[in-house]
């Protein structure tokens, strides 16, 4: 669900259908008939938008059916702990959870908390302060306060019967109604899982954006959660939740973390508006559980600290943690777009990336660019972004003062470096050839670009340039780039002062007397003239010889549920990591992801914290109680359990909630030319989904200019029901304009029966699908798909909706007519005056003081947003 | 040792990795650079299998009429198929081509030398599956499979980039005894599998596959013919012809001498129509020239009857787009 496997991820789909060959059942739940749902034996047609729905019924249909896998259940999730009677449930609030500040639009998620966590916890930010969710709570300092249980999950507030009883709605009927499938359908799917589950079979859910870009995303992919864990599909062989990443090695880019809520390795990044990151303490005490491996934060910390300070990061100096900038706000890729209209952000660096054409409501995001005093765009052609002045909108170039650097890039071949896998698979590849021109890799330009800054602030005294002075880049230097394997020794960590590379992560310690940029990647090269990432060693099943897997090479995470909870295989069949009693170790055809001698049977003490704290049958280590949370007391901005909302902009009412018929914590972003369409507009009465084709990358940045990849698919179209084309009048080939309140485009027809009408709470529904490959640079061009999504998004990690919202189709090419008429877009392309920049100025002089404020604790000024956001997501948070 | 594919087309997923590393590797530049209309045929848009496109990827879209919900999965398949040169084992391309271009090679695979070809498109029309095109250089190009590659022990680049393992390369015979246990597995599943390329097609195609439908589904022919399966009634047809030619001259000399007797004046009268007052000479039973004209009355019937044959296993019209088919689809013709 939420993936199409073979279009997108055509290499991994072979894994699919060599399961296929082997007898496993394949299901694909999807609004198109795509590729994929062709290699499938089950496909099923649900609206978009409607996936909790549908995976609430399952989860209801186990719960009811009495099918979960009772001993799994009880021992390695978070059903028996019992919760504070301060929950409340969305049934009982008509579409909230309680906690909900509807002026501020957030929760306060101390209202989910388990029983007797939460007395002497320090005060908690707001959720607009903290504006990712983080592993590691405040709310979950059970060293201090553990958490309680009820081991016959009778007791009403145990997490098993809050569960039991939210789902209890999800009826195959309301499933039905809902979803526009029908109830045997859906039956058959949730029998189909239910019957390849247990000590003998497992089931994988796959996702992909299909999922995650949704105002609700991450309860999409939490709802999955509660799905496996109920059947016991975690940590074992052919089951587990599987995200497709949708770029190579995007994976290794939050890995190695080029998010900005993210230090390498998971470590969040410090906030000013966060009291308690004013120090090194302070920053451990909220981010770092007190239990469970989390609590060696630390040692990962400091070892971070001396990778990227080196000797300046000394035990008096916090390590160095004051040198680390602070985030001010949410600086995630849509409030960045509007900090430029703001004229807030006056520089951007687009490397390998090309929002113009990628970015949500792009007519927006270009006009973005157009504030700009200046923008650095590297990639492997004069892409759409670095040509954003020269747009079909654009009607004068001139006033557009944005100063525009190319810089041609090298491709995989040309380069040393490393792919990071969806599966934590990081593989080493070899430069092969030369590239062309003046084309340069990108460790070529940061190593350049770090040395030029260095140079530029070695005479500073300014206190500001001094994390510029210590910063450590002693990287080995070939033809004038860092070299790639200097690089993934640092990642690796090494001793101090003597730097011998160090073999595991449980190595590294506080004192110190270790580095190491990213933790999680500690053993990739565990000593001089061995990369493992290098390593090709094959075999039949594992093949842990073939590159390396983070942490620690181990290929299934959390496989220590892969037993039963006296260490014994659940089945034969499913054998994967075990304890052998007379070695008394576990021992398996993984790396064991457990302390490797901690006994099934040992009792942990809570009080002793750490790994101590846990039980030898406690397998989600990185939870600080060593379980699967189906109830999620904190961590999750928008709620403890996922719910059906509808989609920002839908189709029909919700049928489960009047009141809050949409995430009541949307990031929403009301700004001159985003407007939304209300649910049920008349105007705008269509489904549409924007989508992949496996013959394009994205943007097309990667692909548009290759004839070969051109001619395969060469125009932008829209997928469309022979229903709907008859009632608008659409040929198959024909031309086509679309439009939304954010923009019109035009263009062709594919009148498929792959594609069909939906009977949606009594209503038909017309659903289309648009891929988004297409911009007015490159060997074929068309109409920006983007530029008719609206910036609306996930509130937990700032992901557009994407995947679903509502749109108007007509027969014909006249989008300039219907562009026309719209009028709140933002053209023409804005000119800078002096008043903006003043205002500007001024902005960034309160972000200064906001920043400086907050390194004194209890005095942090929070001023009202001075965006006209409904909440707040630009620089600035109140 | 024959080597050659085995596509099955049950893993197909439509992905056309084939077709951009067969053009990578190849080095065939795309169709107009690229810049081509889409054909709002499902995925497809490069059509055919031509001159630049070696592979080239079919998706057939078979939903049922009835759109409820539970009928709508009833039925519905996508079928999708990587078309590529057969490699047959007795090829048509090869028995016509005049000058010896087209070879089969150590691996049994079928060749076009470059440098002998002089693009007179006799194979063209010979390949009973439209395979060979006349490429902008006037020269016949197809499928090499890989030569240059094999020759190095490599697999063809279309095999190699193939992600589901649809397209496998190898043994001819290890290939099929893999494609008849696929066929029996998918049988016993319930699925109509059988293998396209067995003896009875052209003596054997060396890149085989296996289907799930009629030929025709996949556009290839069910009962393909080769040009020296005409040769009997070719011959035939020849001997009548020049038995047909010596009669039509002797009458036609005969007529002449005749003729030649009245005299220039009756020059411009038609010949078919003998003055009637000629005196001791009988008018002719039959008008001169009917023995032509009956012969060409034969030639068109048997011509009619071959086309008549070779239409049954025809392409739709729509399919062959002008040519590829070599006339067989009769949409040119």
């Amino acid at each position: 669900m939420g993936s199409n496997f073979a279009e997108c991820h055509p290499v991994g789909f072979r894994w699919a259908m060599k399961a296929r060959e082997r007898g496993a059942k394949l299901i694909h739940v999807d609004p198109r008939f795509t590729r994929t749902s062709a290699m499938c034996d089950v496909h099923v047609p649900i609206r978009s938008g409607s996936d909790i729905a549908f995976l609430g019924g399952i989860i209801n249909y186990i719960l009811s059916e009495d099918r979960w896998f009772k001993e799994y259940v009880l021992h390695y999730t978070n059903a028996s702990t019992i919760v504070a009677d301060t929950f409340q449930d969305t049934d009982e609030l008509d579409g909230i959870f309680s906690g909900f500040d509807a002026e501020a639009r957030h929760y306060d998620n101390r209202a989910w908390a388990y029983e007797g966590t939460l007395p002497g916890m320090p005060t908690q930010v707001k959720s607009a302060d903290q504006p990712h969710a983080k592993e590691g709570q405040p709310g979950v300092d059970f060293k201090r306060f553990p958490p309680r249980t009820d081991p016959t999950l009778r007791h009403p507030r145990c997490v098993f019967q809050i569960v039991k009883r939210h789902y209890a709605r999800y009826t195959p009927e309301t499933v039905a109604r809902i979803c526009g499938c029908t109830e045997a359908q859906f039956l058959e799917v949730a029998r189909t899982l239910c019957d390849n589950s247990g000590r003998e079979r497992t089931s994988a859910f796959v996702y992909a954006v299909g999922w995650t870009q949704h105002t609700v995303g991450v309860q999409y992919i939490r709802a999955a959660t509660l799905i496996q864990a109920l059947l016991g599909n975690v940590g074992r062989p052919g089951g587990g939740i599987l995200a497709l990443r949708g770029h190579a090695t995007i994976q290794g880019s939050t890995d190695i973390a080029t998010l900005y809520n993210l230090l390498p390795g998971y470590l969040p990044a410090p906030s000013a508006q966060v009291p308690q990151h004013s120090t090194l303490e302070g920053w451990l005490e909220n981010e770092m559980p007190t239990t469970g491996w989390w609590a060696n934060g630390r040692k990962y910390m400091v070892s971070f600290l001396r990778a990227w300070y080196g000797d300046a990061a000394r035990a008096d100096n916090e390590w160095g943690y004051q040198y680390l900038p602070k985030n001010v706000g949410d600086h995630s890729h849509m409030p960045m777009f509007v900090a430029m209209h703001e004229g807030v952000l006056r520089g951007f660096m687009a490397i390998g990336q090309n929002p113009a054409v990628g970015g949500q409501n792009a007519v927006y995001q270009r006009a973005g660019l157009a504030r700009l005093e200046w923008l650095v765009v590297k990639d492997l052609f004069v892409t759409e972004t670095a040509d954003f002045w020269k747009a079909p909108d654009v009607t004068d170039p001139s006033a557009i003062q944005t100063e525009v650097f190319f810089f041609p890039s090298s491709t995989t071949p040309e380069m040393d470096g490393s792919y990071t896998n969806t599966q934590r698979l990081v593989q080493w590849h070899e430069k092969g050839v030369a590239s062309p021109g003046d084309c340069k890799s990108d460790l070529w330009f940061t190593h350049q670009l770090v040395k030029r800054l260095k140079r530029m602030y070695a005479g500073s005294t300014d206190p500001k340039d001094e994390p510029f002075q210590v910063l450590t880049w002693d990287f080995e230097e070939v033809d004038g780039e860092a070299s790639a394997l200097s690089v993934l020794k640092e990642i690796n960590g090494y001793t101090l002062p003597d730097r011998k590379l160090v073999p595991t992560f449980g190595d590294l310690k506080d004192d110190g007397s270790t580095a190491a940029g990213a933790w999680i990647y500690t053993g990739i090269h565990p000593e001089d003239g061995v990369n493992l990432a290098a390593s090709r060693v094959s075999d039949d099943y594992v093949a842990l010889g073939w590159a390396f897997a983070w942490p620690a090479n181990r290929r299934i995470l959390y496989n220590r549920a892969s037993a039963d909870p006296a260490g014994k295989p659940w089945s034969d069949r499913k054998r994967y990591v075990w304890w052998e009693p007379a070695r008394r170790e576990w021992v398996g055809y993984d790396v064991p992801d457990f302390p490797s001698t901690k006994a099934p049977s040992a009792k942990g003490v809570w009080s002793r914290g750490g790994m101590d704290a846990l039980d030898g049958d406690h397998p989600f280590i990185m939870k600080p109680d060593g379980k699967i949370w189906l109830y999620a007391p904190s961590g999750i901005i928008d709620g403890p359990l996922p719910t059906h909302y509808e989609p920002w902009e839908g189709p029909v009412a919700n049928g489960l909630y009047k009141l809050h018929p949409r995430n009541p914590v949307a990031k929403t972003f009301n700004v001159v030319g985003n407007k939304y369409i209300d649910p049920g507009d008349p105007a705008f009465p269509i489904v549409v989904s924007t989508y992949r084709l496996t013959e394009h990358h994205l943007s097309g940045a990667m692909t548009r200019w290759l004839p070969w990849l051109a001619a395969l698919m060469p125009e932008l179209f829209i997928e469309i029901s022979p229903e709907l084309a008859q009632q608008r009048g659409i040929d198959n080939a024909g031309w086509v304009t679309v439009s939304t309140p954010r923009g019109a485009i035009e263009c062709k027809a594919l009148v498929t029966r792959r594609l069909r009408p939906f009977e949606v709470m009594g209503r038909t529904v017309h659903q289309v699908g648009m891929p988004f490959h297409w911009g007015y640079r490159g060997v074929v061009t068309g109409d920006v798909t983007n530029e008719l999504a609206a910036m609306v998004a996930d509130p937990n990690v700032t992901i557009h909706e994407a995947k679903v919202f509502m749109c108007q189709v007509e027969s014909g090419r006249h989008a300039k007519a219907v562009l026309a008429g719209l009028g709140d877009a933002p053209r023409p392309m804005p000119h800078v005056g002096r008043r903006e920049r003043q205002a500007a100025e001024a902005n960034i002089d309160r972000a200064i003081a906001l920043t400086a404020a907050a390194t004194d604790p209890g005095q942090i000024v929070v001023e009202k947003p001075p965006f006209p956001f409904d909440q707040p997501v630009g620089v600035y948070h109140g | 040792m024959a080597k050659g594919f085995y596509t099955d087309t049950t893993v197909c997923i439509g992905c056309k990795a084939c077709q951009a590393a067969c053009h990578q590797w190849n080095e065939l530049p795309a169709l107009n650079d690229g810049v081509v209309e889409m054909t709002g045929n499902s995925y497809d848009n490069t059509g055919r299998l031509n001159a630049v496109d070696w592979r080239h990827v079919r998706f057939i879209e078979q939903f049922p009429e009835d759109r409820h919900q539970e009928g709508f999965l009833k039925g519905s398949r996508w079928l999708m198929m990587s078309d590529v040169c057969k490699h047959c084992v007795r090829a048509g391309c090869l028995e016509v081509c005049p000058t010896g271009a087209i070879i089969r090679t150590e691996f049994d695979s079928v060749y076009i030398q470059q440098d002998v070809c002089n693009g007179c498109r006799a194979c063209i029309p010979a390949c009973p599956f439209g395979v060979v095109d006349l490429g902008e250089d006037g020269k016949a190009h197809k499928c090499t499979l890989c030569y240059d590659r094999m020759q190095h022990g490599m697999e063809p680049a279309c095999a190699q980039a193939c992600p589901t393992d649809s397209i496998r390369f190898g043994e001819v015979s290890e290939l099929m005894a893999l494609a008849d246990q696929r066929v029996a597995d998918l049988r016993g599943a319930g699925v109509p599998a059988y293998v396209y390329g067995k003896e009875e097609i052209v003596g054997g195609l060396n890149c085989f596959f296996l289907l799930v439908d009629k030929p025709e589904v996949y556009g290839l022919p069910s009962e393909p013919r080769l040009p020296s399966e005409h040769v009997d009634e070719g011959f035939a047809l020849s001997a009548l012809a020049a038995a047909a030619v010596a009669v039509g001259s002797v009458v036609a000399f005969r007529k002449d001498r005749m003729d030649g007797m009245h005299g220039d004046e009756e020059d411009f009268a038609p010949r078919t129509a003998p003055p009637v007052d000629a005196g001791g000479a009988p008018p002719p039973a039959r008008p001169a020239g009917a023995e032509t004209v009956s012969f060409m009355h034969a030639v068109h019937g048997a011509n009619e009857a071959s086309r008549a044959r070779r239409a049954a296993p025809a392409l739709a019209s729509a399919e062959c787009g002008g040519g590829g088919c070599g006339g067989a689809c009769g949409c040119h013709a």
